[in-house]
């Protein structure tokens, strides 16, 4: 492997290390873009309706047939089928929970870092008190009060994590906010709206950029436990947290139905960090110098 | 470095307020309010409950509601369970050892691994070692905690039968540290690794940070060696941001230990909360998320203690 060449030489030690930080990055990227489309695509790629069964084919062992390739589950629904429409509930809340984040935290921090004053601390003092919270026990309070759908799921997941887009944001703006650029806009005349929202938001796109690619992966990751506790994406509908709330039950007998959905679930989330780390090795200079 | 504590303890006030608000809207969000459990009880019917509305004050104006309502947090009436009728506080509190034995135990394993793995990656960078640590941390932080937790039972406890597979004790062996010590390997394990694994990132990039000071290069100048000037010079120095970060990562901890209890049967807070979702039990809830917000402001209060009784900067600014 390249790391075994690279022991001896420093530049090629270096040479490789930048380009497996790289290579990571890169299978983030492809990960997310292969479970994208399969997600988009998955009612032409999936071989059967995911709610559709089959009493007579129980608990089928992947690789076994052409038709179920991926194995049935415990009421002879096709595996691959609800892998890839449970990829669909996944991907989508992990982005809308990701919307919801960013919009959030972004307005609160270009609102608390422009206006400053008593605004700033208000706002700060609001996000302090919503890191105390931890929050897999405020989501999980939240879910069980309403009926769960896709977007109240995304939209408490985005709400309970907005905070440290909002500090990223805070930030940067305190600094931007000085430059010679937001002078020249407030001499000539921009309103403070226009300042926040089109000088001042779009230099900072750079660490939301970053942030919003982590924040799909954590939400994805609240998805499938919330989902896995019964307080998520109701069955029959799959997700990949409902499929392993199921195949706990057949766990010393069957134990791929268990594995495969867990697989996706990881997949998913390495992608997005390793896809949103690489990101910031690439577009945060501050932050690559202890690199 | 007690007017540091008065001044710390003044700014954590706001902090206890707004988790009581968010504590107490979110009571009063609850499907049913603070009445939950007598509308859900069939003979009991809309003229009890506008009697016990006015027995709980419900009908007075909403800020002094709050206050009532705070008052009585203060002096321990956290309000009684739906089921059981039991003081809320004592069923948490009773939770509150078992949590703190795998939490504890989880952030030792982590802290001595996550800091040894850092270190190493820190003062060997970019060698083979550190890429695999980081990397390998990434691998780890993505993990979806439950997942592993199952597939540590699985393999553990189902097919090789080395440890049981959840629960604090076999029945009659209340007393056995032997038989906790096993019961404790795999949620300690699960809950453990994640924490490894941020916590080998964060100390490699504090001590990255640190190695690369002028007293450092002063302290080699000076003929130090090296574990001298690791342990003298760059440790204290380090280990600052690492103490904060303890703080910091409690919300993140309790939440761990929520997915972990709840794989393993573990009878801490964890399971307690899972289980009074199930059951609806918001009095239980609330309290609950109240508890672990002003643990967490408790928890940050000591790691700035902590660290400006380690440096005197920060004390004295």
């Amino acid at each position: 492997m390249t790391a075994t060449v690279a022991v001896n030489f420093g530049a090629g030690r270096r040479l490789a290390r930048r380009f497996a930080g790289h290579r990571l990055a890169l299978f983030g990227a492809v990960v997310v873009v292969l479970l994208c489309a399969a997600a988009l695509f998955a009612p032409l790629i999936a071989p059967h309706d995911p709610v559709e069964l089959d009493t007579s084919l129980r608990f089928m062992a992947p690789f076994q047939s052409a038709t179920h390739p991926l194995g049935t589950d415990e009421i002879g629904r096709d595996t691959l089928s609800r892998l890839l429409y449970g990829g669909r509930v996944s991907l989508t809340v992990g982005l809308v929970a990701m919307l919801t984040t960013v919009l959030t935290g972004a307005s609160i921090g270009v609102l608390a870092g422009y206006l400053g004053g008593w605004v700033d601390a208000l706002l700060m003092r609001f996000v302090d008190t919503m890191l105390c919270f931890p929050q897999v026990f405020l989501l999980l309070v939240i879910a069980a009060f309403i009926p769960p759908t896709l977007l109240s799921m995304s939209l408490i997941i985005g709400l309970t994590s907005w905070m440290e887009v909002s500090r990223i944001v805070r930030s940067e703006v305190l600094h931007l906010r000085e430059q010679d650029f937001i002078l020249a806009a407030r001499a000539l005349g921009a309103s403070s709206g226009r300042i926040m929202f089109r000088e001042l938001l779009p230099n900072a796109a750079a660490p939301i950029l970053v942030a919003a690619t982590l924040k799909v992966a954590s939400a994805v990751l609240m998805e499938s436990y919330i989902s896995y506790l019964g307080y998520g994406v109701q069955p029959p509908l799959a997700s990949w947290g409902n499929m392993l709330t199921n195949a706990q039950g057949y766990f010393d007998t069957v134990p791929w139905l268990a594995v495969l959905p867990g697989v996706l679930i990881t997949l998913t989330v390495m992608g997005f960090n390793f896809l949103g780390d690489g990101l910031r090795d690439a577009l945060d200079p501050r932050l690559t110098l202890n690199r | 470095m007690l007017r540091f504590i008065a001044t710390r303890l003044l700014q954590s006030i706001p902090l206890v307020i707004g988790v009581s608000l968010i504590g107490f809207a979110l009571m009063h969000l609850a499907p049913g309010g603070p009445l939950a459990v007598y509308t859900l009880n069939p003979s009991i019917n809309a003229q009890d409950i506008e009697r016990i509305r006015i027995i709980f004050g419900l009908d007075q104006p909403i800020h002094i509601q709050y206050v009532k309502w705070a008052t009585g947090m203060l002096r321990g009436d956290w309000g009684n369970t739906f089921f059981g009728g039991r003081p809320v506080l004592d069923v948490i509190l009773e939770r509150v050892p078992a949590t703190m034995l795998l939490m504890g135990s989880a952030l030792a394993v982590a802290i001595v691994l996550g800091l040894a793995i850092g270190i190493l990656g820190a003062v060997k960078r970019h060698s083979i070692f550190d890429y695999l640590a980081t990397s390998g941390a990434l691998f780890a932080l993505s993990f979806p905690t439950f997942w592993f937790g199952l597939m540590a039972i699985y393999v553990f406890a189902v097919r090789l039968r080395w440890l049981p597979s959840g629960g604090m004790f076999e029945l009659g062996e209340e007393d056995n540290i032997i038989d906790l010590l096993r019961h404790l390997v795999l949620p300690t394990a699960v809950l453990g690794l994640v924490i490894t694994a941020s916590w080998s990132r964060y100390a490699r990039s504090a001590f990255l940070e640190v190695l690369q000071q002028d007293y450092m290069r002063t302290a080699r100048a000076k003929g130090l060696r090296f574990h001298q000037r690791l342990l003298r010079h760059a440790f204290p120095n380090a280990v600052k941001p690492l103490i904060a970060l303890l703080g910091v990562e409690l919300p993140f901890l309790f939440s761990g230990a929520l997915v972990a209890e709840t794989i393993f049967g573990w009878p801490g807070m964890g399971r307690l909360f899972v289980d009074a979702l199930s059951m609806k039990e918001y009095p239980i809830l609330m309290g609950m998320i109240v508890f672990t917000a002003l643990f967490v402001i408790v928890g940050n209060l000591l790691a700035d203690v902590a660290i400006a009784a380690i440096d005197p900067r920060v004390r004295l600014a």
